[in-house]
């Protein structure tokens, strides 16, 4: 039997296929927008969206004598546990913010105290020294510290390339700061672009390098690609990421840190467990990967590395310039 | 330990954060009791004050917990070291002090001994409360969007305190 029920739907109501395919554009344009300005959405991807990025192997690396007996911290904390305020102030916001940016095609500046302003490419500055393993411990301002298997090549080659002239006492890196790609850009936390500096010696020591790679892999966005400065007696901050431009000059550099809080952070920051910070102690560190009945380790002058770069601070008062 | 990925890469930090937000929030809720009575006569949810405060208690005694064993391994040099250098440290040590009187006289057999000065003993929760959001403020390093979430919802709380007596001071007087 067939029932012949008056629809509910009273005419007036019914949507005309006009004004649908209308809604349907805005629906669609206000969702594409949202994608392209926001970054927001990137947010609500789910975090194995992750695997979909191909990591991409280095071939050719020298291993060298670095840290070679070193526990290295997993591969998941070193990329999902980061400060970089460019992608969000929370630690865990550069992996998922990070992956719609682009490291490629890259080119960095170089300016100020040289012979002549110059660019150069990525692909070129890979070719000025052979690439190598450097296993060296971080340890952050905040009291935690890690041990990474960076790829990089000695900053002293690059800045050979550079060919500073005489006028040049230090060296600053301006690192990216794009709002379209880098939502955290568009937040003032920071005065943008974010800038970190060091003497010339600091520059010049067989420690610092430019890393371009971890873990055998060319560098993750999150963890400062494609270019990221290490220096490893020095706390994190002064590991300035994705950068574009790299200036000479007489005078110190204003760096990003030390004009948001200059009781707080010094231009040097070495690691130094005898000058305490207001917020954290210094004398002792956490190691990330220990799970959580792992005790503190005592922190070490210079990292570690007093051998390696003691000199360069000796007659300093290292309690005035932190 | 299978448990340590889901907590991240800074298990005891993360622990640390979450027990220590909420005790702030179970705090901030206690104190919208007398707001919700006074404003929208929802004497029902006062009745619980109380467990309210105590729970606030007892996250704070795990925050404590937390950081005296899981960070410091009770290392009471270091820990005093880092109560006396550290200003964020010294004022959240401060407000959980203060909070064992309070909650040690919660019974009701401490409130008929105490009679009215129960009262003005229990004022400290305010103290506590200020105590606790500059505890959040100075510890962040640079983004303070979250204890200024706090601060705000505790200064609505104080405002809406005061409109009240306010109020009832017009209409009694005018």
């Amino acid at each position: 039997m067939l029932i012949h029920k008056k629809s509910d739907v009273i005419p007036s109501e019914i949507t005309s296929k006009e004004n649908f395919e209308n809604r349907r554009t805005i629906i669609k344009a206000a969702g594409a927008s949202l994608l392209s300005a926001s970054g927001i959405v990137t947010g609500l991807f789910n975090n194995n969206a992750n695997a979909a990025i191909s990591k991409q192997k280095i071939n050719a690396y020298l291993k060298s004598k670095y840290g070679a007996d070193e526990k290295l911290t997993p591969y998941d904390d070193v990329t999902t546990y980061n400060n970089y305020y460019e992608f969000g102030t929370s630690k865990s916001d550069p992996a998922v913010e990070s992956r719609l940016f682009k490291p490629s095609p890259w080119t960095v500046s170089i300016e100020g105290a040289v012979k002549k302003n110059k660019q150069i490419g990525m692909d070129d500055i890979l070719k000025l020294a052979p690439l190598e393993e450097r296993i060296y411990r971080m340890r952050c301002v905040e009291g935690w510290s890690m041990v990474i298997p960076w790829i990089g090549l000695p900053l002293s080659k690059l800045i050979q390339w550079a060919e500073p002239t005489a006028n040049a006492k230090y060296v600053e890196f301006v690192s990216l700061a794009d709002e379209l790609m880098m939502p955290g850009a568009r937040v003032p936390v920071l005065d943008w672009p974010y800038i970190e500096g060091l003497r010339m010696d600091e520059a010049m020591n067989p420690l610092t390098i430019m890393a371009v790679g971890l873990y055998g892999e060319v560098l993750p966005n999150q963890n400062g690609a494609p270019m990221r400065l290490v220096v490893p007696w020095k706390y994190g901050f002064k590991g300035a990421k994705a950068i574009v431009k790299i200036r000479f000059s007489e005078t110190m550099p204003k760096t990003a840190w030390v004009k948001a809080g200059p009781r707080e952070y010094g231009f040097y920051a070495n690691v130094n467990p005898n000058v305490d910070h207001p917020r954290w102690t210094q004398s002792s560190e956490r190691r990330i990967g220990g799970g959580l009945f792992t005790r503190r380790i005592k922190t070490q002058m210079f990292n570690g590395y007093v051998e390696e770069v003691g000199q360069l601070y000796s007659g300093m008062d290292l309690s005035k310039n932190f | 330990m299978g448990w340590n990925d889901a907590l991240g890469a800074n298990p005891v930090e993360f622990v640390e954060r979450s027990t220590g937000t909420w005790a702030l929030v179970f705090l901030l809720i206690t104190l919208s009791m007398t707001p919700m009575k006074q404003w929208f006569s929802l004497s029902a949810f006062n009745q619980h004050r109380r467990m309210f405060g105590l729970y606030m208690f007892f996250y704070a005694c795990l925050h404590i917990l937390t950081y005296s064993w899981l960070d410091h391994w009770f290392d009471y040099i270091e820990i005093s070291k880092d109560i006396i250098k550290h200003p964020f440290v010294l004022v959240g040590f401060t407000a959980f002090m203060f909070s064992i009187p309070l909650a040690a006289t919660s019974t009701n057999a401490m409130m008929r001994r105490l009679g009215g000065r129960w009262k003005v003993l229990h004022q400290l929760v305010y103290v506590i409360a200020v105590l606790a959001i500059l505890h959040f403020l100075w510890l962040v390093k640079k983004d303070h969007t979250e204890p200024l979430v706090y601060t705000g919802v505790f200064i609505l709380l104080i405002a809406l305190r005061i409109a009240y007596k306010y109020r009832r001071f017009i209409q009694t007087h005018v």
